[in-house]
Parts: structure tokens; C-alpha cells; sequence
């Protein structure tokens, strides 16, 4: 086994935050739990939060003068300022919430899409993307006759860079790359590729679903123009998410879903639109759901985005060298620290979907698929892969229980 | 421990029966599983009496979905076309003799897809929801 590396957390301490972690999935058969690319489990300060919410101040937002629409509003709105402080991003304006980050690149691009780009328009995406931040510009594409153009894969490492800056030219109107792959685990120089987007004069999206919940982020030290992430990733509840947008391109884009709160006044002949951000938060939002991302942003940010970064990373490395001590087993993606802890592999003779379910028998919840990356799939040149996904509850015991599973499940197939 | 991945089916996993190609063949057919990438084709020969003569497979996929195909392919052996039109969800899992959970129905049901698609041109078959 490798030897084990220094800069952990308390992991101990910091699962009894969870209540579910405790739990067995069988009889006798504790939980590893390596499927958080996928969703994060919740601290119980989440699940408090949002208990309370509905215990003790439950009422519709933006609405009421009574006490606890006052409360509810409170509660939301000052979740908006723990998202914006988070990120970096001076102004609650700036800070939508949405359903999820597929919802905020939706938005994004049926709205500031659908009004800026145009037939002959070039989008850059990458072969590395959730189906989440490919779909919807596909969409856009085909109805605006514009040209997607996809940055390829350097091996089965992470992006080719060099070929980003080949692809950018003056027809390049947007350009809209994930932080960290869901997959490769490779994490993106943002800073960079951002830069050059702003010197190609396009505007840049990054899709940071699986790099928020792992690594500090400033959105003005980026100069990213729109960000997106799911707060059940970043052990908030599911139904909330971020869109951050910067305000002039906010302030300008025309709004997504209409109806309630969206508005500031409406007549039968039309009507004017609320001030950001509620301009394009349209009927009643996840309160209970607002409010428990904040709760997840203070238990985050209480232990520390940094050292929760260099947990990963110290886990990865592990982990890296553990499973490659497995023969036939293939791990993707680039070395740490250029990397977090999500690392998806192939082992010879073996389906994922039959490494996934021997793995469960053992109570470790992987994902086994194509990860919504259907297109890095088919350029790597294989149909699906496994995915230990680790998060800052993870230790290394667990590393060695998944390891040890593999190895039982390989024996099982009679490889490796 | 759990019965899902016992002898009979990796021993048709790793030793898969019938595998291979006919050329030519009466009914030909190729289906695939996009979530998991699961493949499978299969060809088969009818004989004088109408009944399967010869049937050959081919694909990848996890063991379930392979073994799936493997077993398939000796139990339609002889059969009429009326008897294939017979073959349901239920015979599937009997001859595997294992429970599936819904993720992994799919994969064992892939074969017996294949089979009604090409036979038949059943195109919105699936079986999963049969009940
Ligand atoms: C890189 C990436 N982008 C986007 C998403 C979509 O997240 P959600 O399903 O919460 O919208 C995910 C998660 O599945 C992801 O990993």
C-alpha cells in the first residue's frame, strides 16, 4: 500500500457532521461513499437549516408584511450574500439562483444567446463537457446557425490547450469550458483560458459544478463573465443552484422564465422588469433550499476551501497510486495536484456496470456510465468508465477499502 | 454472498456460446444499449421447418447483458417464429435465474431486444415495462 500522506482533515470529526455516512447500506456493511461527482451527502447543519425553515419560518418571499415573510425573505436574501462573499463576487446582483447548474446555463444561453449570437458565430465548447454544458448550445446553434467548435482532449489527460488558442479567432462569440472535468478530474488553467476568450473579444461561461464544491474560487480574480454550480454538490440540498453573472451583461440580457417577482410593474400591454437579481428569478423559488446552500457554504467555509482543496488532492495522489497498483486497471486524467479527486478507470475484462455493482456489494457507492460525457467517452475511444469520486468526508481507509473490493471483484472475473 | 454473479453466469460470460457471425443469415439484427454501451447482434437461420437452425451473436457489454446473449442463444435454438414472439421479460430472468434490480434489467434484456426487433421489427420493444 502507499504510504500516507500528511495534509488530511480530521475526517473522523468531520463525518460525524454527517448523519448519513454513519449508517450501514446492508446488514454489517458500512457506506464508502465515492459517488460525489454526483451528489455530495449534507452536514447536519444543512439538514437543520432547512428543518427550521420549514419548522419555524416558512412563508412565501417578496410578498408579505407579516413577520414571516420577513423572515423568509431575510433568510433567502442573506443566502444570496453568502454565495456572492463565496465566490468573490462583490454584488448580490450578480448572484442568481436557479434549480441547478444546468438551469443556469440554459438560462444563459437562451437568454444572452438567443440575443447575442448570430448565424456564422462561432461557440467554443470542449470534448470534455457535461452533457449539461453542451446541449443547451447545441440548441442555440442549430436555431441561430451559428458553429460550435470543440477543443480536443490532449490524450486521455485534459484539454489540449494549444488547440484552444488555434480555435479562438474574431468570429468567436462565446467560449464555455467546465472548471474541473466530471470525469478526467482535470481541472482547468480558468484564468487563462478566460483571458484569452476576453482578448478574442468573446465572453466566457465556465461551468464550475465539480470545481466550487472542491477549491477556493473569486469570480473577479477569474474574470469569468458567467459562472454556474449545483449546491448538492457542495453538501447544500438539492433544487438550488447559482448562476453568477457580471452585472453589465445581466443588466442586458432579456428575461428567461416570466410571470411573479420577475417584474416590476405589468399592465395588459406588457410590463417593466425587476431590478437584478430577481429579474430573471421568476414564480417562487427553493427558499428552504436558498437558505440550506447557505448553511453549506458556512460549514465549508468554517473548515477551510483551501484545506479542503489540499485534502483531495493528498487524496487523490493516494488514490492514484493505489488503484494503479490493480493490473489491467486504468485510471484517466492528468497526475495530482493538476487534478481533484475524482478519477474515473477502466479495469481490463471487466464492464464498469459489473465493477459498480461487485463494489456495491461491498457497500462502496461508485457511478459507472458514461458520466453525462458522452462525447469524451467516444474520444477517448471507450463506452463507459467507473467513478470513485471522493469530497472532504473521505479518507484514506476508504481508498483502501475500494482497492481491496477491486481487487476481490477482479479475482472474482479472474483478471487481473 | 449475493447470487447476481454466480458460476453459470460468468462461465457464459467467459466462455460465451454461439458467438460470432452468420453470413448469410434470415434475420440480422444490431441494437445497442447507449447508457452503458452495451452492444449486441444477432444472426440467425431458419431451417425448412421454419424453426432456428443456426444463431450466432456478437457484441460487448458487462457480464449480464453477454451471458444474457450467451444463454439466449442456446434457448432459441429450434424454436418457431411463434415461440420467439412467446419470449418475455420473465423467461429472460429464469434463465438466468437471477433478480435484477431496474438499472440492470436493461442489460439483461438487451438480447432478447435484439431478437424482437429483428424477428419482428417490434422497434419500441423494450420489456421493461412489461409486467
Ligand atoms: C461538470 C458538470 N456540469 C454540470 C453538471 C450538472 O449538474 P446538475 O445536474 O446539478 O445541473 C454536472 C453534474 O452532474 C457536472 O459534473
Amino acid at each position: 500500500m502507499p504510504s500516507r500522506p500528511t495534509e488530511l482533515l480530521n475526517v473522523a470529526a468531520i463525518r460525524a457532521d454527517f448523519p448519513l455516512l454513519g449508517h450501514e447500506v446492508y446488514p454489517g456493511v458500512p457506506l464508502v461513499y465515492l459517488d460525489n461527482a454526483a451528489t455530495s451527502q449534507k452536514p447536519l447543519a444543512v439538514i437543520d437549516a432547512v428543518n427550521h425553515y420549514y419548522r419555524r419560518v416558512n412563508a412565501n418571499i417578496h410578498r408579505g408584511i407579516h413577520a414571516l415573510a420577513e423572515r423568509a425573505t431575510e433568510g433567502y436574501e442573506n443566502a444570496r450574500r453568502k454565495v456572492a462573499r463565496f465566490i468573490g463576487s462583490g454584488s448580490t446582483r450578480e448572484i442568481i439562483f436557479v434549480r441547478n447548474a444546468t438551469e443556469g446555463v440554459n438560462l444563459v444561453a437562451q437568454s444572452w444567446g438567443r440575443a447575442n449570437i448570430e448565424p456564422g458565430d462561432e461557440i467554443i465548447l470542449t470534448e470534455m463537457e457535461h452533457h449539461s454544458n453542451l446541449v443547451p448550445w447545441q440548441l442555440l446553434a442549430h436555431e441561430k446557425k451559428a458553429i460550435i467548435r470543440y477543443v480536443p482532449l490532449d490524450g486521455d489527460r485534459c484539454l489540449d490547450t494549444g488547440q484552444y488558442d488555434a480555435l479562438l479567432s474574431g468570429r468567436t462569440k462565446l467560449v464555455a469550458f467546465t472548471g474541473m472535468s466530471n470525469v478526467l478530474g482535470s481541472i482547468s488553467p480558468v484564468k487563462e483560458m478566460v483571458a484569452k476568450a476576453h482578448a478574442a473579444g468573446a465572453v466566457a461561461l465556465v461551468d464550475a459544478a465539480q470545481s466550487v464544491p472542491h477549491m477556493p474560487t473569486n469570480v473577479v480574480d477569474l474574470d469569468v463573465d458567467f459562472m454556474v454550480f449545483s449546491g448538492h454538490k457542495m453538501c447544500g440540498p438539492t433544487g438550488i443552484g447559482v448562476l453568477y453573472g457580471k452585472e453589465a451583461l445581466l443588466e442586458a440580457m432579456p428575461p428567461f422564465l416570466a410571470g411573479g417577482d420577475m417584474i416590476r410593474r405589468v399592465t395588459l400591454e406588457g410590463a417593466d422588469w425587476n431590478d437584478l437579481p430577481w429579474k430573471f428569478e421568476a414564480g417562487t423559488p427553493n427558499t428552504a433550499a436558498a437558505i440550506g446552500l447557505g448553511a453549506a457554504i458556512d460549514y465549508l467555509g468554517a473548515i477551510g476551501m483551501d484545506r479542503i482543496e489540499a485534502h483531495e488532492h493528498a487524496i487523490a495522489d493516494y488514490a492514484l497510486e493505489a488503484l494503479g497498483e490493480l493490473r489491467g486497471l486504468r485510471t484517466l486524467g492528468p497526475p495530482a495536484p493538476q487534478r481533484g479527486a475524482t478519477i474515473a478507470f477502466t479495469i481490463e475484462g471487466m464492464h464498469p456496470h459489473d465493477v459498480a455493482e461487485l463494489l456495491n456489494r461491498d457497500g462502496i457507492a461508485v457511478r459507472a456510465g458514461h458520466h453525462c460525457a458522452m462525447p469524451l467517452h467516444q474520444a477517448l475511444g471507450i463506452v463507459a468508465t467507473t467513478r470513485a469520486s471522493f469530497y472532504l468526508y473521505n479518507s484514506t481507509d476508504e481508498v483502501d477499502a475500494l482497492a481491496t473490493a477491486l481487487h476481490k471483484a477482479q479475482k472474482l472475473f479472474r483478471v487481473g | 454472498m449475493d447470487s447476481l454473479y454466480q458460476e453459470v453466469i460468468l462461465d457464459h460470460y467467459r466462455n460465451p456460446r454461439n458467438k460470432g457471425r452468420l453470413d448469410p443469415a434470415d434475420i440480422s439484427h444490431e441494437d445497442d444499449n447507449p447508457l452503458c454501451g452495451d452492444q449486441i447482434r444477432l444472426d440467425i437461420r431458419l431451417g425448412e421447418d421454419g424453426r432456428v437452425a443456426e444463431v450466432a451473436w456478437d457484441g460487448h457489454g458487462c457480464a449480464i447483458s453477454m451471458a444474457s446473449a450467451s444463454m439466449l442463444s442456446q434457448e432459441i435454438q429450434g424454436k418457431t417464429l411463434e415461440e420467439l414472439l412467446q419470449l418475455g421479460k420473465d423467461d429472460i430472468l429464469e434463465m438466468l435465474g437471477i433478480e435484477l434490480g431496474r438499472a440492470r434489467l436493461h442489460c439483461a434484456l438487451l438480447s432478447l431486444k435484439v431478437l424482437k426487433t429483428g424477428a419482428f421489427g417490434l422497434t419500441a420493444w423494450t420489456g421493461v415495462e412489461e409486467s
